[in-house]
């Protein structure tokens, strides 16, 4: 039975008298809502905390005003003003898919959550195919993408979205290459079992791993999956400066904030793939601070990853598109074949 | 190929020292002035919003003359034999009753040329920035202390005394004339004899 299915009926013991097909629809509802909340929480919390740090940075304070302390509650008033904002669709769009590439995006950004291994009990699926399963959902993304540049019928909103596919599919390759090397030791594909194969302390974890092997991996994928989830300084889908806001120029209100979300999920799926595959999941540094529950180092871990991101992000200046491919295909792709070239005679002899 | 593993240690190492100097900076201080909470002392003689004193106002129009852009609209009525208007505070007695001091701040540009001339010193800029409004028309503001009453009185006195003026001046003229008009006749007439 799945984790996720067994840890609500220890919750809820009720759910057993239940008829199962009733029982797993509410949790899966229960799950689903529970994960979407989480996202919208994380989002408000993580725009909030990039204009502050994009403020330290340079030396400002950011927003200071609304909600009292520090202007915490700057997100909610500007989730609000989106929410109530007209919805304009341009004159010659293609109507219906433009409508539906939000969707998609934040959709393809929702699903990569459902194996995420929250503690040993809370995996939303436990699939065996885990990681293959997130690294399918996450490149769906860039469908959505190409529909809403297309549909824009915007020069710049397609010059956005033919960046956008060629940056995401090239970079998949090191993502998937730099796991790759993590997962021909451990074996298994799955979430749950990646994770519990770090137990021990911090130097089992898999950056550790075959030092510095892994570690140099850790950074391969770091860095893909930067450019994985457009943020800078791999935004050249976006590009601000060059183009208007590249496959999102023609959005407003609602699905312009829902592009955003996506983004901002996309952000935290690959931290937390970093935190499962490399540095242990749920599993604290040390023994003797397991009292911590796990979603907290989880989540924790997850969180100095995103900060690490917003970090780059207001270090680094845009790349050049022909950079951007060098790097991906001159760099990481021949250093994460290296690498799992090397782990793999490592292992043998 | 040395070339290509100089530049990946290149890139690294350079990016590793700009995320040193943004950790720097994200625990220096702020430079950000909280601006409606907290101001900042603006520097010695800059330039914001007129103030006119009018005890001061001796209304010689120096400053409507200087004005380049003609924000300001003054207009006076001369003051009675027998009125005493006081002093200014430099002492130059006032002769002048001012009935309107319009200032435009909308028009203005703030080169503060108008204050310079001012013989007492009645003009002069304030450190009052804040007067934003919703309509453009109040931002013309009326310095003068009379009232509509007191200046329509002032301005019909002022026209009789210009009446008066004129009908003397007419009777004058036509004396002349006379005077003319007789010398001329007593001139015929002498010729004549
Ligand atoms: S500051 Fe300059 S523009 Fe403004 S009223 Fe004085 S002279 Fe005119
Ligand atoms: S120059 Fe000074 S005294 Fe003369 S009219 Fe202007 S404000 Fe009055």
């Amino acid at each position: 039975m799945e984790p996720l299915v067994q840890f609500f009926y220890i919750l809820l013991p009720f759910l057993r008298d239940w008829p199962e097909w009733l029982a797993l629809t509410v949790i899966g509802i229960v799950a689903a809502l529970l994960m979407f909340g989480f996202v919208a929480i994380f989002a408000l919390f993580a725009i909030w905390l990039e204009r502050k740090v994009s403020a330290h940075m340079q030396d400002r304070i950011g927003p200071m005003e609304v909600g009292g302390w520090h202007g915490w509650a700057q997100t909610i008033a500007d989730t609000i003003k989106l929410l109530v904002k007209e919805d304009i669709v341009p004159e010659n769009a293609d109507r219906i898919l433009f409508k539906l590439a939000p969707a998609i995006v934040f959709t393809a950004a929702l699903a990569g959550f459902a194996v995420l291994p929250w503690t040993q009990d809370f995996i939303p699926a436990d699939l065996n195919v885990g990681l293959l399963y997130i690294l399918s959902v996450s490149s769906f993304a860039v469908i959505g993408i190409l529909m809403g540049g297309w549909a824009s019928n915007n020069k710049w909103s397609l010059y956005g979205a033919m960046r956008s596919a060629s940056q995401m599919v090239s970079y998949e390759i090191p993502v998937a290459l730099a796991l790759l090397a993590v997962v021909m030791n451990a074996g298994t594909l799955s979430m749950r079992h990646l994770v519990m194969a770090q137990s021990g302390n911090i130097l089992d974890w898999n950056v550790f791993n075959f030092f510095p092997l892994t570690a140099v991996a850790f950074i391969i994928y770091f860095v893909a999956s930067l450019a994985e989830v457009n943020r800078t300084p791999f935004d050249l889908p976006e590009g601000e400066s060059e183009l208007v806001g590249g496959f999102h120029t023609e959005y407003s209100g609602m699905r312009f904030a829902f592009f955003f979300l996506g983004e901002y999920a996309n952000m935290y799926v690959v931290s937390a793939i970093a935190t499962t595959v490399f540095l242990g999941g749920w599993l604290p540094p040390f023994e003797f601070l397991s009292f911590i529950p796990g979603p907290i180092w989880f989540v924790g871990k997850a969180m100095t990853m995103v900060f690490i991101q917003m970090w780059l992000r207001w270090t680094l200046p845009r790349l050049r598109v022909d950079q951007l491919m060098y790097t991906c295909w001159k760099v990481l792709t021949p250093f994460s074949f290296a690498i799992i070239l090397l782990i793999g005679l490592w292992k043998v002899i | 190929m040395k070339q290509y593993f100089k530049n990946i240690y290149e890139a690294i190492a350079t990016i590793l020292v700009g995320m040193g100097v943004t950790w720097r900076h994200l625990f220096t201080r702020a430079v950000t002035v909280q601006y409606p909470h907290v101001k900042r002392e603006l520097p010695e003689r800059s330039r914001m919003q007129l103030f006119v004193d009018m005890d001061d106002c001796i209304g010689c129009m120096q400053c409507q003359r200087a004005c380049p852009v003609d924000c300001i609209d003054i207009k006076t009525i001369r003051a009675g034999k027998e009125e005493d208007l006081g002093e200014a505070g430099n002492g130059t007695k006032k002769k002048l009753h001012v009935v309107q001091f319009y200032i435009d701040m909308a028009k203005c540009c703030y080169c503060a040329d108008c204050v310079f001339p001012c013989p007492t010193g009645a003009i002069r800029m304030t450190p009052e920035y804040e007067f934003i409004t919703y309509d453009r028309s109040s931002l013309l503001i009326n310095f003068s202390q009379y009232s509509d009453e007191e200046r329509a009185a002032l301005e019909e006195r002022e026209r009789k005394e210009k009446e008066a003026q004129a009908a003397a001046k007419a009777a004058r003229l036509k004396a002349a004339e006379e005077a003319k008009k007789t010398a001329a006749a007593q001139k015929d007439e002498s010729k004549s004899e």
